[in-house]
């Protein structure tokens, strides 16, 4: 290749820029240099970097259009997401709602059937009450006429003659028990120890049972 | 790898001795006129560089012409080489406010290094055009001229000179620190931008160019079994560092086009 330029050189022996030094510039080269890059560059402004630059902004408006619409998706998942929420929390509210009612109803159908109860229960205790009393002076009616027969029987059989009639008519036995209930009769002794047995033997214990009742009536 | 390279060389020079040897590679060989002759002939790297414009023109207007949403696989690589300068690059130095202006200039400063640079190894141009010094000062001129009008028109010449002073300096060493910016901005940015693109397409070639030429000579036409296994080891080197080329390569164009974006990001700031 060497001896092709050093032939070249020489066949332009009359020429004297090859023997400059390296870095003293060739004039044409400087200027066409120049010229050439100038144009080169007019082309690029003209017609390279236009269209570039139109591509990139086209394509940043495009980025950002998808990121608006992006963005905008989002919002939209984010409404639906906070809506359902809101159906949630209502949903819990009303769940709980219905289980504070469902509690106080339970309290207040409790409380009612308690009181129900306590009613019947004091109703039935009062019906008890009311048929052990009419059943007690039914019994105390009863025992009164019992013991004004068994005492007029007795007095009759002592006296040895039927009292019952007579005692029946004239309502000794009652008066006597009536008097007795009153406390205007005190048992005592009649007579002697001997006589008196049989009016205390038949007098205690109607006296006994008679004194409480009157009390208690 | 510079032992290998003086060792080849003195081999070389060691065979050179015996008559028609080995000659190495002169910057004189990057002068490659095509027609006509002095400072306006037509040369080999302007005619790469007149076939990268348009090459690159092509491509992008091709791969860009229905810019869509979805890019397609030609346009997904433009857009990939566009993003890389505009957001990697501009828009990181300059700032978001104002880096969109800018933006043409430095991909097109950052397409055609990349492709002129990628000539220095890719068949059949296998030359770098910015190893010719005259294509980096065109390029930095023009970045030069566009940094310095921003600035001049942004903060004028009053503001220009004091943004170049930091703030709380004392006063005593003032007009050393502006002697020393002036000289900065005005000389050393715009010469080491140009000379720094250069400096690095023409050495790494100029190495490839050693390590072929020498590898092919010490391999086909000196005597001695040894010299073919140096010569080998030649080829073998060259080899490796064309990949290594191809590396400069790129970083070379992305550094070119991020200093142009420093210096106009420094230009339309308001501080040092």
């Amino acid at each position: 290749m060497h001896n092709i330029a050093t032939a070249a050189v020489a066949v332009v022996s009359e020429d004297k820029v090859g023997e400059r030094p390296p870095i003293v510039p060739h004039l044409g080269e400087l200027i066409f240099g120049a010229v050439v890059f100038l144009a080169l560059l007019w082309v690029v402004a003209k017609y390279v970097v236009p269209k570039l630059e139109q591509a990139y902004a086209e394509r940043t408006a495009a980025i950002e259009g998808g990121m608006a619409q992006a963005e905008e998706a989002q919002k939209e998942a984010e409404a639906a997401k906070a809506q359902y929420e809101a159906q949630l929390a209502d949903a819990r509210a009303e769940a709980a709602q219905i289980r504070e009612d469902a509690r106080a109803q339970g309290a207040q159908i409790v409380a009612e059937s308690r009181e129900q109860a306590g009613t019947e229960a004091a109703r039935i205790a009062d019906s008890a009450q009311k048929s052990i009393e009419a059943e007690r002076q039914q019994a105390a009616v009863t025992l009164r006429n019992d013991v004004g027969r068994m005492s007029t029987d007795l007095a009759g059989r002592i006296v040895g003659e039927s009292l019952e009639d007579e005692t029946r008519q004239r309502g000794i036995v009652e008066r006597f028990l009536a008097e007795l209930e009153a406390g205007q009769v005190t048992p005592e002794k009649v007579g002697g120890a001997s006589s008196g047995d049989a009016t205390v033997a038949g007098g205690s214990p109607s006296a006994g049972g008679a004194t409480p009742a009157g009390a208690e009536s | 790898m510079s032992y290998t390279v003086l060792a080849a060389v003195s081999g070389l020079s060691a065979a050179s001795d015996s008559g028609d040897g080995f000659e190495a590679p002169t910057p004189e060989e990057f002068y490659q006129p095509l027609f006509g002759s002095g400072d306006f002939s037509f040369t080999r790297p302007m005619a790469l560089f007149a076939i990268s414009a348009v090459l690159i023109a092509a491509f992008l207007i091709v791969t860009t012409r229905k810019a869509a949403v979805v890019p397609g696989k030609g346009q997904w690589i433009t857009e990939q080489g566009y993003n890389f300068v505009r957001n990697g690059i501009a828009q990181d130095i300059i700032g978001s406010k104002e880096f969109l202006r800018y933006v043409p200039l430095l991909f097109t400063l950052f397409c055609t290094i990349l492709v002129n640079n990628l000539f220095g190894v890719i068949p059949p141009f296998q030359y770098p055009t910015m190893g010719r010094v005259g294509f980096p000062i065109a390029l930095a001129l023009l970045v030069y001229v566009i940094y310095q009008v921003l600035a001049f028109k942004r903060k004028g010449v009053i503001g220009y000179l004091k943004s170049l002073i930091p703030d709380g300096l004392p006063t005593a060493i003032v007009p050393l620190i502006l002697f020393l910016e002036i000289i900065t901005y005005f000389v050393t940015r715009p010469v080491t931008l140009a000379l720094r693109l250069f400096g690095n397409m023409f050495a790494g070639h100029l190495l490839l160019l050693l390590f072929i030429l020498g590898g092919e000579y010490m391999m086909f036409h000196a005597d001695g079994i040894h010299m073919k296994v140096f010569g080998a080891g030649s080829y073998i080197l060259a080899a490796a560092m064309t990949v290594f080329e191809i590396l400069i390569e790129a970083l070379q164009a992305y550094i070119f086009t991020m200093l142009a974006a420093t210096y106009i990001a420094d230009s339309l700031s308001d501080h040092h």
